[in-house]
């Protein structure tokens, strides 16, 4: 019934924002958004690179080795970040039974799990030289582990199940049910504070670190989103048009797309 | 209201019974991997006292993980479950009801044998105790979020490494608590603090794990 509605909206009348709800008029509209997402990300990349590599100035007890900050803090934030987005997007897919909100969950999954991967990697490659060794079991590590495993679950049982229906609301539930595991990721820091160090950035006191500094993880951070932004919009592109395969305005378009 | 929650309870323990090799089964594999652990580090009797919470937990999680299955799926394959969707029962209701049914056939046998198995590794009597308590708040968590993946995975090809890989991930904090609280206090220290976490953990799935199994079963059967 709801989705029917919102069909109505795609020729242009009525709500712009539930306009874009349906996959018919999103398809386009992700299109023209991609270039410009990834050309900010590549911008904000090259210039964050730049800044990290060429301005900031070299860690008085880590060495060079804590330039890998750069790349570790933001795909972290990233990795939590898109966790809530994912469990946003499943919430509103389950809660308004809108056909996009499901595509986009699936479509962010990924790249959660790309980031998760890659802060997990960096930390090792960090800790390594830092604290001599590569892993440790702190809260702090293992539940980003955790979040891993996560996004896997969500993949895995988004790709088992056969109906692209029921295997949306099942993710949502999954995901919905996993979101519980990101606030314990953020809060376990200032419980089991062991091994790893204390938040470095906060919003409440002055940070505890150089301005430059700062500033290169910002770029990075941003290079990140804008890039989160291009591959999701790219991913549920790919799922419209393989959801929507048998629909007529998808076999108009014909090879164009 | 009541009556509808107690004769689900009802049906599924007679159902249990009359199955009781399923029961008896997820005991013997839970002793089993216990044993597996000893043999495969060796006896040091220090180290298997160090190690004996992680170990007892570990295997409960794995007997617990392994008993899911049973909770939808026989009903699922012959039908009782759509019927119990449409009946004038809350759903809600009838999945609290598996849900005790299948912790009093699972989680409460494994916390009354887990105090001998404690004995094997020399266990101080006061962590002995702590372990069996920990056990018994934690289990029903257990129950608990093994129901919403059991009923996310009905019916879904590779169900029972699905399973596995979508529960486990979510019993971690069980597991850490419930473990620690026993280390904590073999070491000397209160053990109060990881009991109230466990209890929070029981509160909160209390409350989001039967709606999170009830939309997931609806879903199934959309």
């Amino acid at each position: 019934m709801k989705a029917t509605t919102l069909e109505a909206h795609a020729d242009g009348r009525g709500n712009p924002l539930l306009r874009f709800a349906a996959p018919q008029a999103f398809f386009p509209l992700a299109g023209k958004m991609i270039p410009w997402f990834a050309a900010l990300a590549v911008v904000f990349a090259v210039g964050g690179l730049y800044v990290s590599f060429f301005v900031a100035p070299t860690d008085f007890q880590q060495g060079e080795s804590y330039r890998v900050i750069f790349i570790h803090v933001p795909s972290a934030w990233m990795s939590m970040f898109l966790y809530v987005v994912m469990a946003a997007w499943a919430a509103f897919g389950l809660i308004l039974n809108t056909r996009l909100s499901g595509m986009m969950a699936s479509a962010i999954a990924p790249t959660g799990a790309m980031f998760t991967f890659i802060a997990l990697w960096t930390g090792a490659l960090w800790g390594k030289p830092t604290w001599g060794t590569w892993w440790v079991w702190d809260a702090r590590l293992t539940s980003e582990l955790i979040l891993l495993f996560l996004y896997l679950g969500f993949i895995a049982l988004t790709t088992a199940i056969d109906d692209p229906r029921r295997a949306e609301r099942a993710g949502a539930v999954l995901a919905i049910v996993g979101v519980i595991n990101v606030p314990i990721i953020y809060f376990s820091v200032k419980w089991w504070n062991t091994l790893h160090q204390g938040a470095s950035v906060s919003l409440t006191k002055a940070p505890s670190m150089a301005a430059t500094m700062l500033a290169g993880m910002f770029l990075m951070a941003l290079a990140a989103w804008m890039y989160s932004f291009a591959a999701a919009l790219w991913r549920v592109r790919s799922i419209i048009l393989e959801r929507e395969r048998d629909a007529l305005w998808v076999r108009e378009r014909g090879g164009e797309a | 209201m009541f009556e509808g929650l107690r004769s689900i309870i009802a049906r599924d323990l007679r159902l249990s019974m009359r199955r009781r090799g399923d029961v008896l089964n997820h005991l013997v594999f839970f002793v089993i991997v216990v044993t597996l652990f000893p043999l495969g580090v060796g006896p040091e009797p220090n180290l298997m006292r160090i190690m004996a919470p992680g170990i007892v937990w570990v295997a409960a999680l794995l007997a617990a993980m392994l008993s899911l299955q049973r909770l939808f799926a026989s009903d699922y394959a012959d039908g009782t479950l759509e019927q119990m969707l449409i009946s004038a029962h809350p759903l809600g209701l009838i999945v609290v009801g598996k849900i005790v049914a299948h912790w009093l056939m699972s989680g409460l046998p494994l916390t009354l044998l887990a105090p001998v198995l404690g004995l094997q590794f020399d266990l101080p009597q006061q962590a002995l105790g702590v372990l069996t308590l920990s056990l018994l708040i934690g289990t029903p968590v257990l129950s608990l979020i093994g129901a919403v993946g059991a009923a996310l995975t009905l019916g879904v090809r590779g169900g029972g490494v699905l399973l596995a890989l979508l529960v486990l991930p979510l019993y971690i904090p069980v597991l850490i608590f419930g473990a620690g609280g026993v280390a904590a206090m073999a070491n000397g220290l209160g053990a109060g603090p990881h009991l109230s976490l466990l209890g929070a953990f029981l509160a909160i799935s209390c409350v989001v794990a039967p709606w999170a199994a009830c939309v997931a079963l609806r879903v199934a059967y959309d």
